[in-house]
């Protein structure tokens, strides 16, 4: 349970039963689309506007993590879910489809890890036997929402990064095959002062450093412990500026075995500036990708931090900062 | 950033931001103002190729031959902006799509586009102008004043 200041370490370590991913058409000529486990090729996906398409996703996740487990969603206690869509509405549409109980969550990017860590606190707790965690993000959505429409001609800079078109989710049980959650640490918020909504990589930067030296101080752990660090949606800025302030922080991990997800999910050539972003972006790659290759005992050990920023776009009008958060989880198979 | 905000930072914030500067690739702004130069350069005589055709072809002299030029510019960015091919130009070109007609049209049909799933009235009536809205407010408050004084020194000049 509770050790050190703000981290769990799980006495039965739940067991991700089945995890799943879906993506857009963008995601599709990435670099992981073989792990995900339905892609469209189309950004409305048949739907009348980018939110539906959105919730689509999200409730495609779903079914597919359940249909993979082999369960029924009558079965599922609890469904945690989180977005980016102002009063999470994709979450919260797709909780009325499941009809399965539902807490709604909000930690921007990092919800998907927020999401984990409280699904496998429920169910170590034995406040469930099945949890079902998930979050979605749609690039439409989102510029639409937080910047300007899709088609308008506003050149962006080198440190922008692009929303993850997709969905994922994960079905958390009290025993089973399937990697285990080990422990997790809650994050702090964490404000540089930064307020260029278009420079996130480096306003979530400290709350991804600011997580990992907690988890490392709370457990007692060095980071040779785990196989992969990965950081959430840093992209190419973000990550190396967390990368250069753990070292300075006394904290080093080694360059190969610290990624991110941001970083991961496109291809080079794909025009994505500074990389992948969104709650999809961690959730996609940790629920496909990783969890794949935890499954295929390529790594044993695997510590997700996902980032977000805790911006609206209220408050970047009003010329506020951008408060950052990050949540970390630890993976073993 | 203003001075003033960043008066309001901590010495840790402050620190960070500098350490974070470091690492932040620049805007290319040498590489930019060229593409602007280019890309705008290439619109506007596209526009100057209609303007001919209009003076050549029909029965406009240079002035008249403005609104048939600017429609038919307003129609092609429109159009592109619909094929989804407007923002891929401008992300390349930059300033260069943003200064001349085209630009104008670009954030009308955008915002349209993309608030028809609210409707009609609230949707793309209210979101129309999202973008545009700014530029015709303060164009049309800066042109009153720009017209009061033109009228105030024509009147007390001209006694």
């Amino acid at each position: 349970m509770l050790q050190g200041h703000q981290s769990w370490v799980f006495k039965t370590p739940p067991a991700v039963l089945s995890s799943a991913a879906v993506g857009g058409p963008f995601e599709a000529r990435g670099a992981l689309a073989e792990d995900f486990d339905l892609l469209h090729d189309d950004l409305y996906m048949g739907e009348s506007s980018f939110e539906k398409a959105e919730r689509k996703m999200l409730e495609e996740a779903c079914s597919k993590a359940l249909e993979k487990a082999g369960r029924k969603k009558e079965e599922v206690n609890f469904f945690l879910s989180g977005d980016l869509i102002n009063q999470i509405i994709s979450s919260s549409f797709a909780a009325r489809t499941l009809s399965i109980p539902y807490l709604g969550i909000f930690a921007a990017c990092s919800s998907s890890m927020e999401g984990l860590a409280l699904a496998s606190l429920l169910v170590d707790s034995g406040a469930a036997q099945l949890a079902l965690t998930a979050t979605s993000s749609h690039n439409g959505a989102v510029e639409k929402q937080f910047r300007y429409p899709t088609e308008y001609g506003a050149q962006k800079p080198p440190t922008a990064q692009w929303t993850v078109t997709g969905a994922g989710a994960a079905l958390i049980g009290r025993e089973g095959a399937g990697p285990k959650i080990t422990a997790a640490t809650i994050g702090r918020v964490v404000d540089m002062g930064i307020s260029d909504p278009y420079n996130l990589g480096t306003a979530m930067a400290p709350a991804a450093v600011d997580t990992l030296q907690a988890h490392f101080r709370d457990l007692g752990f060095d980071p040779s412990r785990y196989d992969l660090i990965v950081t959430g949606d840093l992209g190419r800025v973000g990550h190396q500026i967390a990368y250069d302030l753990l070292i300075k922080k006394g904290l080093e991990i080694p360059a190969d075995k610290f990624v991110d997800c941001g970083l991961l999910i496109y291809r080079e050539e794909q025009p994505v500036m500074a990389g992948g972003s969104g709650c999809a972006c961690s959730a996609t790659v940790t629920y496909g990708h990783l969890f794949n290759r935890l499954r295929r005992g390529e790594l044993q050990r695997l510590l997700v931090v996902a980032t977000g920023a805790l911006l609206s776009p209220l408050s970047y009008q009003q010329k506020e900062s951008i408060p950052c958060i990050a949540h970390a989880v630890a993976i073993e198979s | 950033m203003s001075k003033g905000k960043k008066k309001k930072l901590t010495p840790v914030q402050r620190e960070y931001q500098a350490f974070a500067a470091q690492r932040e690739p620049r805007r290319p702004l040498l590489t930019n103002c060229l593409r602007a130069f280019l890309v705008g350069g290439i619109i506007c005589t596209i526009g100057q190729g209609f303007q001919w055709f209009y003076t050549t072809y029909f029965n406009f002299d240079r002035v008249t031959a403005g609104s048939p030029t600017a429609a038919s510019m307003i129609i092609i960015a429109v159009l592109l902006t619909g094929l989804g091919v407007y923002d891929h130009i401008a992300q390349w070109g930059g300033g260069g799509t943003i200064v001349p007609v085209t630009g104008f049209a670009n954030t009308l049909a955008s915002a349209a586009i993309e608030h028809r799933s609210e409707g009609f009235v609230l949707g793309v009536g209210g979101n129309m102008f999202k973008i545009a809205g700014p530029v015709i407010t303060f164009g049309v408050f800066a042109a009153f004043v720009i017209g009061t004084i033109t009228v105030l020194i024509k009147t007390v000049g001209g006694m």
